[in-house]
């Protein structure tokens, strides 16, 4: 079969452009950080679904008459109908507070219908904020090992900072989109580790297997070779990417509304997964074997000298 | 054109239809829902530990027993009590009550209470609530009731002391030979007759009910608890409405039906016969992961069903590898039959590899998440081994039983394309 486009060849673009959405990345982080949740921060988040359209300005006077300052960017009005509204406070409702929010949606809304209340206090939040992010430290260096038994380590460091792209990618886009940082959004991030390192394992494989094949002497066959693998995969790594992807759309359009930020999330790092798996992993991996090549002929022309 | 083959896999179709459509509704109802999808409310409590009193883990085991009254008392649905990291303790309730009042009984210390007389149901003789005078309460007692047998006749006690001795000396003496009842907020726990009066503070409690060392445990658990060995602070809560629980469900529920109608179809345009065989497969993964989910009891909450949904992804993904490479086998010039046999054997290691990599994230995922992520971390595992099971092995069977039947011969029904073969028609 023969490479209808050179993507070995074209690779520093795409590492270029990785790395620009990187410091883009870094620059949001540093001015704005995270949108963080009520899981990763102190305080109230009450979530309400009103039998009628509603909106920010009337919600906002509803809690007003209860007492409970308000700012006006902290309602956000969802739902089909516009008629979930969900309001965070920076400090937790006390009980009173709650009881008479009953109330106040009555006579605002002539609602009888009991709402969701999350409160956390910071010391759990903290304590989830950092298990998450062990977790995918360690779930990193699990799987380094499973690959570099596998596999080997080359193709070990070129999956892992294919997947660190992936999650940061996500992580990025939530900064910059400010969307909201919840305990979904982990779960999220782990499933791309998993998906993003699924979906570069196979082609990987299909390296290995036709390295068996064929032993590349030369920098120039390692590239042609890899970007024969990447063809060969192409077609199974569309198809993947369209089912999962069918999935993650409907789910986020027509799915629950607790599980849209769980899903954006994932249409984000499913299409940066297939992307970095094609045009990061695999020219990462060439950049360092070609470099072992030459540097074995190296060796090899040191050692003729020397006989 | 072997019909022999051809109609067992008739037979394993009609089969992997037929018990699905006949039982998944019923399987369905039977999976616990988490709070998320019907409604409820889930605590977080730090225990604190009283000056001078170290947590041990005998006082967690105690605490818990003393929740659990607590909440029995409520009168809720299959209560979850968990002891969480160091020094947490997570309850979740399901269903719709009284939330402030469910939070101030678990919250509160624990009211334990000696009244000298009871309310009793005339129709059925049950005692239903205290009545009469309190003569002593858990405060009264030392935090140091434990199990015991009679010398005598080896009866299954509980051993329990006043701190005030003389408290106890006066209560035996006014009840001689009566009936005292015992109280757990609210709730009955013993009615034992005084036989003896006491002097010393020290006195046991016996019964019909404490024919097992377990109950007198349990009691000597509840009344130490009386005495809560640690104080509880709510330090999170998370209430959910059950009207948005419902909705989330629904919505959800029909998203992914919608997800898996269209997944099938593209299958079927993608890989024909093929396509058609992992959706037979596909349906075989999610009955029997549900069926899995079931006799786990596992709860399901959103974040599982979003595990479950991709772990159709994952499904899929096996199928779409091993179809490929049974293309990429006919490109070679191979027959039908040796295509799909070395497909098969080939995209075997790639799926190993690469689910066992998503596998070792779920593991991790478990091992470091709690609550939701826990959830999610199992649902995804159990999706990747089920996954294996009928998307790899039983697809394969049925794939091989169609083939070898020969009842389609032509490579279009396996998804190769027009002009990947020279003269596909003849290559068979």
């Amino acid at each position: 079969m023969k490479p209808k486009f050179d993507i070995i060849r074209l690779s520093k673009w795409f590492l270029l452009l990785s790395s620009a959405i990187t410091v883009a990345g870094i620059v949001v982080f540093a001015i704005f950080g995270f949108n963080l949740g009520t899981d990763f921060k102190a305080g109230s988040r009450v979530q309400i679904s009103f039998s009628q359209p509603v909106n920010q300005e009337k919600v906002g006077q509803m809690f007003q008459s209860i007492g409970v300052p308000m700012r006006d960017t902290s309602i956000t009005v969802a739902g089909t109908r516009q008629n979930v509204a969900v309001v965070r406070f920076p400090e937790v409702l006390t009980s009173a507070q709650q009881n008479k929010l009953d109330g106040a949606e009555k006579a605002y809304f002539g609602k009888d219908l009991p709402d969701s209340v999350q409160t956390v206090d910071p010391f759990v939040a903290t304590q989830t904020a950092h298990k998450a992010v062990y977790a995918v430290l360690i779930a990193a260096a699990f799987i380094v090992v499973y690959i570099a038994i596998r596999f080997e380590f080359r193709f070990a460091i070129a999956g892992i900072i294919a997947l660190l792209h992936d999650v940061f990618i996500v992580l990025a886009a939530f900064a910059l989109l400010r969307r909201e940082v919840d305990l979904t959004f982990i779960a999220a991030v782990l499933t791309i580790v998993g998906y993003s390192i699924n979906d570069t394992i196979v082609i990987f494989d299909r390296i290995r297997e036709n390295l068996k094949i064929v032993k590349p002497k030369d920098v120039e066959t390692l590239k042609q070779l890899v970007n024969r693998s990447l063809w060969q995969t192409m077609s199974r790594s569309i198809n993947t990417v369209v089912t999962v992807l069918i999935a993650a759309v409907i789910l986020y359009f027509f799915g629950g509304v607790s599980i849209r930020n769980f899903t954006f999330a994932l249409i984000i790092g499913l299409v940066s997964g297939a992307y970095s798996s094609i045009f990061i992993a695999s020219p990462l991996w060439v950049l360092m074997r070609g470099r072992s090549l030459k540097r074995g002929k190296r060796k090899e022309t040191a050692k003729t000298e020397l006989v | 054109m072997k019909w022999g083959r051809f109609l067992a896999f008739l037979l394993m179709a009609a089969v992997i239809l037929g018990g699905t459509a006949g039982s998944v509704t019923n399987l369905w109802k039977s999976i616990p829902l988490g709070l998320d999808l019907q409604g409820g409310f889930d605590l977080l409590y730090k225990i604190e530990p009283l000056p001078g009193q170290p947590i041990t883990e005998s006082g967690k085991q105690a605490l818990v027993q003393a929740v659990e009254n607590r909440i029995n008392s409520i009168g809720t649905e299959s209560p979850m009590i968990d002891l969480e990291g160091q020094n947490e303790l997570r309850v979740q309730l399901a269903g719709t009550f009284n939330q402030a009042h469910a939070k101030q009984v678990i919250g509160t210390t624990a009211q334990l209470q000696i009244y000298s007389s009871a309310k009793i149901d005339k129709k059925t003789g049950k005692i239903t609530g205290p009545a009469g005078k309190l003569l002593a309460t858990g405060s009264d007692l030392k935090s140091n009731a434990t199990w015991v047998q009679d010398p005598n006749t080896g009866q299954n006690e509980v051993a329990i002391s006043f701190k005030n001795p003389t408290q106890w000396e006066n209560i035996t003496k006014q009840y001689y030979q009566k009936p005292i009842y015992v109280f757990l907020n609210g709730q009955l726990l013993t009615d034992p007759v005084i036989k003896q009066k006491m002097y010393s503070g020290d006195s046991v409690i016996s019964g019909p009910s404490l024919n097992t060392v377990q109950a007198c445990n349990q009691l000597a658990n509840s009344i130490n608890a009386g005495a809560l060995p640690y104080n509880l602070s709510l330090v999170s809560q998370q209430s959910v409405g059950p009207s948005l629980g419902q909705e989330s469900l629904k919505a959800t529920l029909w998203a992914g039906l919608a997800a898996m109608v269209l997944i099938f179809i593209f299958m079927i345009v993608m890989y024909r016969m093929a396509g058609l065989i992992a959706d037979l497969a596909l349906v075989a993964y999610g009955y029997v992961t549900i069926a899995v989910f079931d006799g786990m009891h596992i709860v399901l909450t959103l974040s599982g069903l979003a595990a479950l949904v991709l772990g159709v992804g994952m499904a899929v993904d096996a199928n779409i590898i091993t179809y490929e490479r049974i293309k990429d086998e006919m490109r070679n010039g191979r027959s039908l039959k040796s295509a799909v046999k070395i497909g098969n054997k080939n995209a075997l290691r790639t799926i190993l590899d690469s689910n066992a990599t998503t596998f070792i994230a779920g593991a991790v995922m478990y091992a470091f998440g709690e609550g939701d992520i826990r959830g999610f971390a199992t649902a995804l595992m159990i999706s990747i081994i089920v996954s294996l099971l009928t998307a790899v092995l039983l697809s394969r069977v049925l794939l091989f039983t169609f083939t070898n039947s020969n009842a389609i011969r032509r490579p279009w029904w396996y998804g190769v394309g027009k002009g990947v073969l020279k003269n596909d028609e003849t290559k068979v």
